[in-house]
């Protein structure tokens, strides 16, 4: 089967690999229909996360449909098509029971201090991913949802990272209502938080990024104020100042380790690797929030450590929350929600591309050209 | 005159609020609830883990090739993933870098250090295999040529400067 083959920092090919195999009793081998590239596979692709190894398939926002099951999967059965979740859980741990599908304890076995994530390295669990014809999903009881009748498989595509992750960053925040919620970061992700911060009674939501294509598309999409930070100048002033100075209620960082706007992190996050990813986007969610308020964050950093200004988060008395997504748990509303039409998740794919040109898709995503927002690649055999 | 202060400057301390009508806005507050406080990830929590490692497992996937392990978990999970077995010298890395916990750079920086070794074994591989890695195309340059095609050819003029000054400075230091 054709798949994404990755070489190195910012290499990756398009190969023949062998068909994946069942495992496991609760394995499944699902048929990739549509898989996106991520701005977290960003990180990977870079060579900013540790035990990415040599051979990898990347993707874990992928759809497909089931083609072989496992002797104890019973949820699903050959020929349905599924989304499946970016995070693999078994359903059954400690951590799983509490709906904490993105912490379960029993899917990797690399490192405690993060779930199993399709395509993610070996610290995420060494699973391959599905930027490519064929992949392993395991806990096939568990993650696999099956694609409601009538839904376009790129609104589902959609649902398996991007939807709940923007939406648990705003669910995070503990929005009330007539809320001032700020944005960092104008990706997918970010675009999707700020959507979905009026869901939860935002009173006003303002986006932040650099690419003016990108912040002129959130204005539209999800319908907010949105600024360039080259433009601003010193982000916490202009917080307070929108805000008769007391800063926003709630902050997102939905950047991440790829953060641009401050020169010291960059140097030391992203060229020299000295923290773990540039920490912009969570320095200015600190210092923009107000006292007392509520930094939500789902840019994704990696393992070692960040320069943060922690003496900020006790002295404003602030709460933290984070989290990769719970995708299992905030599914069924979110399909309720996109079904009625509030939410529209294809409209934020800009690009579809063959999987054989995965390797400009990437470079595409990475330097924003083209004005890329969201590339889906779609596999030879997805009969389309 | 075009007054080009940063846009913090420009404007006042006031209350910008959003109005109090978002009825443009569909599905407004409709997920809105005071009570969900605190909210995901601290809610629902069982308390389950106070019994340990205690639940029942899934069945124990057969360990057919060498796979690492957090020294902060006891064993391999019910699940793993086998994408890249380890090899060489990067594998023997890793192996080391395993021994000490997630806690450590000593775990960490020795991992990125295996990837760099890994990324050279591969290129490595590649050859032994009669395959030579078409780097140009690995890189994805034709997305820069059809999309960005004068920063490509910035690029390629600058290092063909470079490149060209290097032979040039190598040349004189030869003559002399």
């Amino acid at each position: 089967m054709l798949a994404m083959n990755y070489r190195g920092p910012k290499r990756v090919r398009i190969e023949q690999k062998p068909m994946p195999e069942i495992l496991h009793p609760e394995d499944a081998i699902v048929r990739v229909l549509r898989s996106c590239i991520c701005g977290s596979d960003l990180h990977l692709y870079n060579g900013n996360v540790p035990d990415t190894r040599v051979g990898t398939t990347f993707g874990h926002e992928f759809v497909g449909e089931i083609v072989e099951v496992g002797s104890e999967v019973t949820k699903v059965k050959v020929g349905d098509n599924v989304l499946v979740p970016f995070n693999i859980s078994c359903g059954r741990c400690a951590f799983c029971k509490q709906e904490l599908y993105g912490n379960c304890h029993e899917a990797n076995p690399e490192a405690t201090a993060v779930g199993a994530i399709y395509g993610y390295s070996h610290t995420a669990g060494g699973y391959h991913g599905g930027q490519a014809e064929y992949v392993r999903v395991p806990y096939a009881n568990v993650g696999p949802t099956v694609i409601p009748p009538g839904m376009d498989l790129d609104d589902a595509v959609l649902l398996t990272d991007v939807v709940p992750t923007g939406y648990q960053a705003a669910e995070m925040g503990g929005i009330q209502k007539g809320d001032t919620v700020m944005v960092f970061g104008a990706g997918p992700i970010g675009i999707m938080a700020a959507k979905c911060s009026w869901l939860f009674g935002a009173g006003r939501v303002i986006i932040i990024d650099k690419e003016e294509y990108r912040l002129e598309f959130a204005r539209n999409y999800a319908q907010c104020e949105a600024y360039n930070f080259e433009e601003i100048g010193d982000m916490a002033v202009f917080a307070k100042k929108t805000t008769d100075s007391l800063g926003a209620d709630v902050c997102i960082d939905a950047v991440g380790a790829e953060a641009a706007g401050n020169a010291m992190q960059t140097i030391t996050g992203r060229k020299l690797l000295l923290q773990a990813g540039s920490a912009t986007a969570l320095h200015w969610a600190i210092n923009c929030v107000k006292k007392g308020g509520i930094v939500s964050i789902v840019g994704v950093y990696g393992p070692t450590d960040n320069l943060v200004p922690i003496g900020n988060v006790l002295n404003k008395g602030l709460t933290i929350r984070a989290n990769q997504a719970s995708v299992k748990r905030l599914l069924p509303r979110l399909i309720e929600h996109v079904q009625n039409g509030i939410i529209n998740p294809k409209a934020l794919i800009t690009h579809r591309l063959p999987l054989e040109e995965v390797a400009e898709g990437y470079r595409m995503f990475a330097n924003k050209l083209d004005n890329c927002i969201k590339p889906v690649l779609i596999p030879p055999s997805a009969k389309i | 005159m075009e007054d080009n202060r940063p846009l913090e400057e420009n404007i006042p301390f006031e209350n910008n609020r959003g109005p109090a009508d978002h009825s443009h806005i569909k599905g407004w507050g409709i997920d809105a609830d005071p009570k969900n406080d605190p909210t995901y990830p601290m809610k629902k929590r069982t308390n389950e883990e106070h019994k340990g490692y205690t639940w029942d497992r899934p069945a124990q996937q057969p360990i057919s090739m060498e796979i690492l392990h957090s020294t902060e978990r006891p064993n391999v999970t019910a699940v793993f993933g086998t994408a890249a077995p380890l090899r060489g010298l990067s594998g023997a890395i890793r192996r080391m870098a395993f021994k000490r916990s997630e806690n450590e750079y000593s775990h960490w920086l020795p991992l990125i250090l295996a990837d760099r070794v890994d990324m050279v074994e591969g290129i490595i591989d590649d050859f032994k295999h009669g395959k030579i890695p078409n780097i140009f195309a690995e890189k994805g340059y034709i997305a820069d040529w059809n999309h960005n095609k004068s920063g490509l050819l910035a690029r390629v003029a600058i290092v063909a400067g470079i490149t060209a000054a290097v032979v040039l400075l190598v040349r004189s230091n030869n003559r002399d």
